[in-house]
Order: structure tokens, then C-alpha cells, then sequence
């Protein structure tokens, strides 16, 4: 019996007294942390995607309280939702920012973009493109070796076997940006997801001559200026032979899409149109990608 | 162009090295331990030997393709090694499922389950070797007598030179039986002449370096020396301890197994080095009469630390001018 | 005992079936494009334009920038156009398309054959010489000679390396040079000992050239301070910083050129090239190329001007064989698989290699066995698994930390791993990505 309350006595003196060393340090050691960045934390999406432009969640919250507006702190993850539940907890106003998606500016699919060699090194795009120009004529184009895809933390862009293409899924996409980091052509961009997820962009970055360009892919935008002219509200630049539609001045009228030689200006998610586009054999541009 | 071109980042050739061609290296380095120890047991190393490497490789082949469901990876053959390394680990006369029983837990805990072949923390025969020792103590540790170097063995078990050290000091074979292999003891740690010709064949085809097996022996040879000059009684003859026991075995074929060893030359000496110590450690003062594999084990887990803690000699880092 | 550096190495299979072809000309095509960046550093800006007239050795691109180089025409006829077009980059870059119209020459170049040694030029004006012909290191890297003969203020070159290694398998153009012109390689070393005030200067010749170790040792008597050394045959000898560590025993720091050590290394190509725009006014225009390959069926050494499309130099072998699944500008090495044969010869095409489309394809990578082997025979003592893992999770100052950017993308790893890993692929990614770090850290 007194074996055993020696023992109960030894361990709970030792206890205790490791008890008592644990406090002391944990006081001495205490760092003072503003209680409100905790609270922030617990109402960020938890992704710790680095999609907001800090390491992290936890260092996006300490980012919020120290800040002094909320202007350029945006969670992509959250959303508008997430930044008012932040900047109510905070006392403040969060700004409006319209909710954005990844598009995929390359339509070079295996038939309309053949293969001219065939690439044999490790599956990596930055790799291949520090090669060379890649294995179509034009240097500009996706690779298809799924950089975009390795870097998505949220499952939501895949190479599609069939074009060799990426594509995301937009329910999934958070904008985060890490795949137009990733991308070491530079195809990728984020852009206004649009009323109803309807959103129309020019699908390729070729900056070759429009011979050269549709030499390589049937597809390319070859800088012709059809869409300029035709663009009721002056959204769209042509520069380096290259056409950009630019994101807050487009409205969505369509005008644009059917008159571009080479489909290159892609529609998404919008209605089959109803009357006859001025010229009839565009019909079938309403590509769904 | 007729033809589309291939197009890869430098370099453009190869050496034609490949995992089977040092696999199989390894295999015919085994060879001459396993014709002494067909000389000595006949047919029971035969059945062991082929039974083992059967277990290993069936079991490989049925839980990559039917529990991971991937492609088998059996062709490296480092199946087959652990097999035949797991088999020279056992006494000749080892009831087969206890045999089987191992290879089960060699290949599919200690290898498959970390990933396969380059992602095991532990040498599978090792683990299989001391999984079967451990839960087995009784089988694994007596072995048939050697009547004479021509004869037949029976069913009368002995201990090894190593139990010997630790029970009956007095009753030591000579040197030159166990240098050429007609002591008692498990399959392939027979013959320590013929496991060194293994060796030599390995270095000769560069298929490993000398560092580890160099350093454990050197550092068995002069641990057990310095002790001797201390206290000369025959139990710590430096001789003896290289020739007994697993120790060559172990140093030339298990602790310079590629994925659990070191990958520095700095770090191979180390580890070659703790495993010296950690054996005559065992052999000495330990509860077990041999310690290699407990020591090769125990290193193994430290390997990563000294792959982290090792560099390789970068040019430039001592700048000689001359 | 022969001598060599003293880390890693390898030896691969030598196969050089073209030694010993004499360097043949080559008829120049009508049209002929030269790209305007052909060396390392900034492209040259183009002095020509469209229509003009050029003779052969006239300038037409000029040096921009401090680490750049002139590039000259390589022909005579008129500009038709400066237009985009695919180099051995793999990416389209500027380029002037010249219309051959017959071979008048620059009347300042010399072009008799008559050897020249006496040279009363002060080194400056040697330098500005070398200059002005647009010379770069003729070995691959194609960096602009002027600058690396312009040792940094508070350094002193005090030995002159004459690279005639040719460590690449296959290659024999360099071989095959200092067969044919040894007195112009060896004046020309004494030009450039003169450029740099060095009294030394040795030739490392790798052991398998014995003809030109014996040639050169005989007519190295002639000349002072010159001496040739025979090497072992190991890759990458031929490597800066691998040669000076072979022939004088030191090292050169990490992040360090090799003027900290006192050396100044220069291609028997480079050499013959400065000896013939020092002695005779002549621009680079013209270099030794080899095409080679295991079905070639004329494998052979040409003096090709710049700017001839690569398969009119393949048709002189014999033409592209069937069987053929990769061409490769430069040695198996570390030259650079071409996407097209039609590219231009430039300064740094030291060959054409044509590997059979069986040998051209990669296995597929396993797992790494951890056999260190690429540890063993990297040259710089480097640990290429660990880098390549660094590089695939992207942990930058660890690569950082173990030396990322001391690579010299030599491929031994890659050329020795038995599980057939693209170790260098990654590892050559990690440097650029680790090099972009540090220099972003300094401004």
C-alpha cells in the first residue's frame, strides 16, 4: 500500500510541478495578439490557397485588422460574401468587387492546331517552354501539360483528353489565380464570371502576323480588326495583331462574335440565338467550350 | 516534313544503366553464398531459397495488382532479393509458413505499403528477418548440426558461433570452418570467403561503393580489437566477429541496399560506422547473441536524418591554389 | 597519369566516326537567313534593310549593350527582308533573309592563305579587333570573346586555357580544326596571350585526339610559353570550369568566374576564329560543323558559312535518314533538339547530330531507388535527386542553400539515372527560378 501512495505522490509532485514550470513559461512567453484576428480567421474559407496575395489564411486576417480600409484585400475563395462578413467584423465597408472566373485564352485543339513534332521531355509546360516553342507552329499556345492543373488546389480545372486542352469547371473555380500563375505562356486570365456566368472572350494570345498566325492554328486570332469595327462600345483592343476584349466596357451584345473569321472570340453560357446573324455561314459559332 | 521530330531537353543519351541491370547484379553476387550453402543443407536451402523468393514475388505481384491495382513491378527483381536475402536469414530447417508468414510482412507492410521499391524506410528482408525472429524466437534460433562437411544434416539442433560466445566460450570452431562456411547457421552467412567474392563482383561492376561495407567491418575489426588488447580473452577475437554471424551478409548485401542507405560518401561512412558499433554493441552486451540486423534496422531509420545532414563534396568549397 | 578534374565525371561512349573526314566546303544556297541573336546576351540591332546591298563580311547587325556581339554577312546579294524566323531556340526570333547573289568579298578582309604570325597591335587594339569581327566562344555558349578577354578592374589573368577537350561524344569539329590549322591556332594563342599580358598558356587535348596531342607538342617548340597537356578522356572536360580544375588544380568558388582564379579559358575555335579576324580583317562568319549520327551515311566535318538552312548541310551527309526521330544542334549532351531542320547554322552550331528515332525516345521515369549515382558523377557536387525533388515542390531557398545554381546542366545525372529521371530538366527549371530570386532580392 505505501508502494503504491508513493507512487501516486511521486508522479503527482512531478506533475504538479512540470504544471507550475508550463504556467510560469506560458506567462513569460505570453505574446499579445489583437483577439480580433483570430475572429477573421475563423470566417476566411480556411483554403490557404494564397489566392488573396498572403501565405495564407491566418496572415490574410492579421493583414485585415492591421489594414486600414479594405480596399485591395480580397478573399477570391469566399467572395463577396466572406469580405462583408470580415468587414463587418472589423467595423468597416467592404468594396464591391465583381466575382471573377478563369478563362482559358487558347483554342488550339488538336485538329485545328496539328502537331508539327512531338515533345519528349519530363510533363511539365514551364519546362517544355523554356525548350522551345512548343510542338505546334504556333509559339504562343497552350502546351497541354497541365501546370494549370497541378497548381489548382480546388480540383477545378482538367486537361481535356480529346483537345488537349484545360478546362474549368466554374462551379469549383474560386479565381484564386494560381493556374494564371502557373501558366508559363501567360494563357490564362481571370475574368468578370458575367451576369448568369454569360461572358464573351477572344481565345487565343498568338501575336504572330495573321498569316503566320492562321498558318499554325485555323483558330488564331489573326489581328484583323472585324470585331474593332463591329464593337458598339469601343471594348476591344488590337495590339501586337492581337484583339482584347476588355472586361468592364464589354456588355455582352454579341456583335462581335460572329463576325470574326476565324471563331476566335468565344461566347459562354449564353441562349442559342434567335434571328439570322448578318452573315449565315457563322451560324455555328456559337461554340460551347 | 514526312516525319514529326522529336524534340526533349538535353541530355540526349543514356547510359543504358537500369534498376534491373543493378538488381540482377546483386542477384549473381549472391551466387557463390548460395552454391555453399547448397553444398552444406542439399536440398533444404534449395526449397527455402525457392520458396522464399516465390512468397516475395507472389506476394508482390498479387498486392500491387489486385489491392493497389497498378501495373506489377515484379521485373526490377528486387523481389527476388528480398527473397533470397530473406531466405539466407533463416535457419535451413524453418517451417515454411513461418517463412511465408515473413515475406507477407516484409513485402507488404515494410515495402508496398510505404509506396514500393525507393520509398521504404526499411530493408524488407531486415524487417522480415526480425518480424520472424522476434514472433518466432524458437525456430528462428536453432539450427540443424553440420555432422561433417560432406555429410547430411539431421534433426539435431545447435547453437552458432555467436551463441556459443555468449553460453560456452570454451566450445569455438576453428577460424578457417567459419572463413569457409562448415559452422552452423542460417543459409547464406555460411561462408564469409564466398560472400566476399560477392563483394568483389559488386564493386568490380560498380554497383555499389566500397564505403559501407568497408566501414562496418573495419569498425567491427577495430572496436572488437581495441577491446581485445584490453582484455585478450577469446570472446572478443577480431576475426571472429567478422567471419560469424550475419555480419558479412549484412554489411555487403542488406545495409547497402540503395533506398535505405545513405546516398553521400560522408554519410555512408557514417552510417557503416553505427552500424559497427550497434552490432558488437548487441553482440556483446546485448540480450540477443546477434545484433547486424537490429543495428542495419536501427541505421536505416537514421538514414534520412544523415541525408539531410551530409553533402556531397561541391567543387569550389576548398579552393586550392597550386 | 594523365590529368582531370577531380569530382564526378563520366564517360560516355566517344562514336566520333567523323575524326579524321577533312572539312569540306559547301555550296551556298540561294537564300540565306541569319538570325540577329547568336550569342548570348542582347540581340544585335540591324543596320541593314530591306533591298540593300551586302558584300561578304559586310556588317549588318551591330553589338547593342555591353554583352553582346556584331554580326556580319556571311554573303554577298541583297536584303529581301527582316522578318521573324525559328532559330535553334525553338522560339521565332529577327532575322535578316539575304538573296545570294555570287561571292564578292569586303575588300579590307585578306583572303589569301598564307599564314601570318608577326603581330605588332597593342592589346587594345587586338581586343577591339575581336570586337569589331563579332567573335563569341565558338564552344556552344556563344558568349562575346571581347568580354571575356576583358578581365574585371583589380583582376590579372596569369594563364591562358586553349579548350581542345571536345568532351562530347560524337563531335569532331574542334578535332578536326587543330588537325588542319594548328600554326593559325597557335599564332592566334600567342595574339590573345599578348591581349591578355600572360606569359603561360596551356592546351588540354583529351587523350583519345592522339594525333593532335602529337602534332601540337611538336609545334609548340616554336612558340614560347605555350605547352600542351594531355587529359583523360571524362565528361564534361570540356567544361570551364572542369578544364582549369584539370589543368592547374584550382577550383573555382561558387558563384565565381574564372578570373578569380587566374584563367582565362578560350575553344581552339574561338582561337582560330580571332586569329583570322586579328591577322587577316576577317568577321566571324564561318565555323566547322559536324554532322554525324549513327545512320548518317556520309558523316563528315564542313566549313559552313552562317546561315545555311541545317538540312543543306544534312544533304552533304547524305541526307536526313529515314529512320530518324531526333535532330540535335550540338552534342548529345547538351545540344538542343531541334523542332525543324531548317533552321540557319549560327555561331555556336558545332554539330548536327542525328539520333534514330529507337534511341531518340525516353524510357519512362520510376521511382527514384536513391542508388546516388547522379551524386556521384555530377562534376560540381551537387545532389541532383534532392534538387530535382526541391524543384517538383518548389522549396526555393532550400535549392538555394544547396547550391541549385552552381549547375553547369552538363546531363550527366540525367545520363546515368537508372530510373531514368529528368533530373536535369528540373534541376535547369530550379536554377532559372532560383536565379530570378536572387536577382529580384538585389534590385
Amino acid at each position: 500500500m505505501s508502494v503504491l501512495l508513493t507512487a501516486v505522490a511521486t508522479l503527482g509532485a512531478i506533475g504538479a510541478g512540470s504544471a507550475a514550470i508550463l504556467y510560469m513559461v506560458g506567462q513569460k512567453f505570453k505574446v499579445e495578439e489583437d483577439p480580433r484576428i483570430q475572429e477573421v480567421q475563423d470566417s476566411l474559407p480556411a483554403a490557404n490557397c494564397g489566392g488573396c496575395g498572403f501565405p495564407g489564411c491566418a496572415s490574410f486576417a492579421s493583414a485585415c485588422v492591421k489594414a486600414e480600409s479594405m480596399e485591395d484585400l480580397f478573399c477570391p475563395v469566399g467572395g463577396q460574401d466572406t469580405m462583408d462578413k470580415v468587414a463587418a467584423l472589423l467595423g468597416r465597408k467592404a468594396p464591391v468587387a465583381a466575382k471573377k472566373i478563369a478563362v482559358v485564352r487558347c483554342n488550339g485543339t488538336c485538329d485545328s492546331r496539328p502537331r508539327l513534332n512531338l515533345y519528349d521531355g519530363a510533363s511539365n509546360c514551364t519546362i517544355a517552354s523554356a525548350l522551345y516553342g512548343g510542338d505546334t507552329g504556333c509559339s504562343f499556345g497552350c502546351l497541354g501539360l497541365g501546370d494549370c492543373v497541378d497548381s489548382c488546389t480546388f480540383d477545378a480545372i482538367h486537361i481535356n483528353p480529346v483537345t488537349l486542352l484545360p478546362e474549368v469547371v466554374e462551379d469549383k473555380c474560386t479565381a484564386c489565380g494560381a493556374c494564371v500563375k502557373a501558366c508559363p505562356k501567360d494563357i490564362i486570365e481571370l475574368r468578370k464570371q458575367g451576369p448568369k456566368s454569360r461572358r464573351i472572350y477572344v481565345s487565343c494570345v498568338n501575336k504572330d502576323k495573321g498569316g503566320v498566325a492562321k498558318k499554325a492554328c485555323d483558330v488564331a486570332c489573326i489581328g484583323c480588326s472585324k470585331c474593332q469595327q463591329a464593337c458598339p462600345f469601343e471594348a476591344i483592343t488590337i495590339e501586337n495583331n492581337l484583339a482584347f476584349i476588355i472586361d468592364d466596357k464589354c456588355r455582352l451584345c454579341r456583335k462581335c462574335v460572329p463576325v470574326c473569321p476565324t471563331k476566335s472570340i468565344l461566347e459562354l453560357n449564353f441562349p442559342p440565338r434567335k434571328e439570322t446573324p448578318p452573315t449565315p455561314k457563322e451560324e455555328e459559332a456559337t461554340v460551347i467550350v | 516534313m514526312e516525319q514529326k521530330l522529336i524534340v526533349s531537353p538535353s541530355p540526349h543519351v543514356h547510359s543504358g544503366d537500369t534498376i534491373e541491370k543493378n538488381m540482377y547484379n546483386v542477384l549473381i553476387a549472391l551466387i557463390p553464398a548460395f552454391l555453399v550453402s547448397l553444398y552444406v543443407f542439399r536440398l533444404d536451402a534449395l526449397i527455402i531459397t525457392a520458396c522464399a523468393v516465390l512468397f516475395c514475388v507472389g506476394f508482390e505481384y498479387l498486392i500491387v495488382r489486385y489491392i493497389l491495382k497498378k501495373t506489377p513491378t515484379v521485373t526490377d527483381g528486387s523481389a527476388i532479393i528480398t527473397g533470397v536475402l530473406l531466405a539466407f536469414n533463416v535457419p535451413s530447417d524453418l517451417p515454411l509458413w513461418i517463412l511465408a508468414l515473413g515475406s507477407l510482412f516484409a513485402i507488404g507492410v515494410v515495402k508496398l505499403s510505404f509506396g514500393g521499391l525507393g520509398n521504404n524506410i526499411f530493408n524488407p528482408a531486415i524487417a522480415g528477418r526480425i518480424f520472424m525472429l522476434i514472433s518466432f524466437p524458437a525456430q528462428m534460433t536453432t539450427w540443424p548440426v553440420i555432422a561433417d562437411a560432406a555429410g547430411t544434416t539431421d534433426a539435431v539442433s545447435s547453437a552458432t558461433v555467436l551463441g556459443n560466445l555468449k553460453l560456452a566460450p570454451e566450445s569455438l570452431p576453428s577460424l578457417q570452418a567459419m572463413f569457409l562456411g562448415t559452422e552452423a547457421g542460417s543459409l547464406g552467412e555460411m561462408s564469409a570467403l564466398a560472400l566476399l567474392l560477392g563483394l568483389l563482383y559488386l564493386l568490380w561492376k560498380k554497383t555499389i561503393t566500397w564505403h559501407i561495407p568497408i566501414s562496418i567491418m573495419a569498425t567491427v575489426a577495430l572496436f572488437t580489437g581495441i577491446l581485445y588488447i584490453f582484455d585478450p580473452i577469446t570472446l572478443y577475437h577480431p576475426l571472429i566477429h567478422l567471419f560469424s554471424g550475419g555480419l558479412m551478409l549484412g554489411a555487403i548485401f542488406m545495409a547497402t541496399d540503395y533506398v535505405t542507405s545513405p546516398m553521400t560518401r560522408k554519410g555512408m561512412l557514417i552510417y557503416g560506422v553505427g552500424i559497427g558499433f550497434v552490432t558488437v554493441a548487441i553482440r556483446l552486451w546485448g540480450a540477443y547473441p546477434e545484433g547486424v540486423s537490429f543495428a542495419i534496422l536501427l541505421m536505416n531509420a537514421l538514414t534520412p536524418l544523415i541525408n539531410n545532414y551530409t553533402s556531397p563534396k561541391r567543387f569550389g568549397e576548398v579552393v586550392k591554389h597550386g | 597519369m594523365l590529368k582531370t578534374f577531380r569530382i564526378g565525371g563520366i564517360h560516355p561512349k566517344e562514336k566520333k566516326i567523323s575524326a579524321g573526314k577533312a572539312i569540306q566546303p559547301i555550296v551556298i544556297p540561294d537564300q540565306v537567313i541569319i538570325p540577329l541573336s547568336q550569342h548570348i546576351g542582347a540581340p544585335c540591332q540591324p543596320v541593314v534593310k530591306k533591298g540593300d546591298n551586302v558584300k561578304v563580311g559586310t556588317l549588318i547587325g551591330k553589338s547593342v549593350g555591353f554583352v553582346s556581339a556584331n554580326i556580319h554577312s556571311p554573303v554577298s546579294g541583297t536584303v529581301l527582308k527582316i522578318d521573324k524566323s525559328l532559330d535553334a531556340s525553338g522560339y521565332k526570333r529577327d532575322s535578316v533573309f539575304i538573296k545570294v547573289e555570287g561571292d564578292e568579298w569586303e575588300a579590307s578582309v585578306d583572303r589569301s592563305p598564307d599564314l601570318k604570325r608577326a603581330c605588332d597591335l597593342a592589346p587594345g587594339e587586338i581586343l577591339n579587333k575581336i570586337a569589331t569581327a563579332g567573335i563569341v566562344g565558338m564552344g556552344g555558349a556563344t558568349f562575346p570573346s571581347h568580354v571575356k578577354l576583358t578581365p574585371p578592374p583589380g583582376t590579372k589573368a596569369e594563364i591562358l586555357i586553349i579548350n581542345g577537350v571536345e568532351c562530347e561524344p560524337w563531335l569532331t569539329s574542334d578535332h578536326q580544326l587543330m588537325m588542319e590549322k594548328s600554326d593559325e591556332i597557335l599564332v592566334g594563342t600567342t595574339i590573345v596571350m599578348k591581349a591578355l599580358n600572360v606569359q603561360k598558356a596551356v592546351i588540354g587535348i583529351e587523350n583519345n585526339k592522339q594525333d593532335a596531342i602529337r602534332l601540337f607538342t611538336q609545334k609548340v617548340k616554336e612558340y614560347d610559353g605555350i605547352t600542351v597537356q594531355p587529359l583523360k578522356v571524362q565528361y564534361p572536360q570540356g567544361g570551364e570550369k572542369q578544364l582549369i580544375d584539370a589543368l592547374t588544380g584550382r577550383q573555382i568558388p561558387s558563384g565565381a568566374l574564372p578570373i578569380s582564379v587566374g584563367a582565362v579559358v578560350q575553344n581552339v575555335g574561338t582561337i582560330f576564329a580571332i586569329y583570322e579576324a586579328v591577322q587577316k580583317n576577317k568577321p566571324l562568319i564561318e565555323r566547322v560543323v559536324t554532322v554525324t549520327g549513327k545512320e548518317v551515311k556520309q558523316p563528315c566535318n564542313i566549313l559552313s558559312r552562317v546561315g545555311i538552312p541545317l538540312n543543306k548541310l544534312i544533304d552533304v551527309a547524305g541526307g536526313l535518314p529515314e529512320t530518324t526521330g531526333k535532330v540535335v544542334s550540338g552534342g548529345p549532351m547538351m545540344g538542343k533538339a531541334l523542332a525543324s531542320i531548317d533552321i540557319p547554322v549560327s555561331k555556336g552550331t558545332s554539330g548536327i547530330l542525328i539520333i534514330p528515332t529507337l534511341e531518340a525516345k525516353r524510357k519512362t521515369m520510376k521511382d527514384c531507388i536513391r542508388c546516388a549515382r547522379c551524386i556521384s558523377v555530377c562534376p560540381m557536387g551537387l545532389n541532383p535527386t534532392l534538387l530535382m525533388n526541391l524543384t517538383e515542390y518548389e522549396v526555393w531557398d532550400r535549392a538555394e542553400k544547396e547550391h541549385i545554381i552552381d549547375c553547369i546542366e552538363c546531363g550527366s545525372c540525367s545520363y546515368t539515372c537508372p530510373a531514368d529521371r529528368p533530373l536535369l530538366d528540373y534541376i535547369r527549371l530550379g536554377k532559372g527560378k532560383v536565379n530570378g530570386i536572387i536577382r529580384a532580392r538585389k534590385n
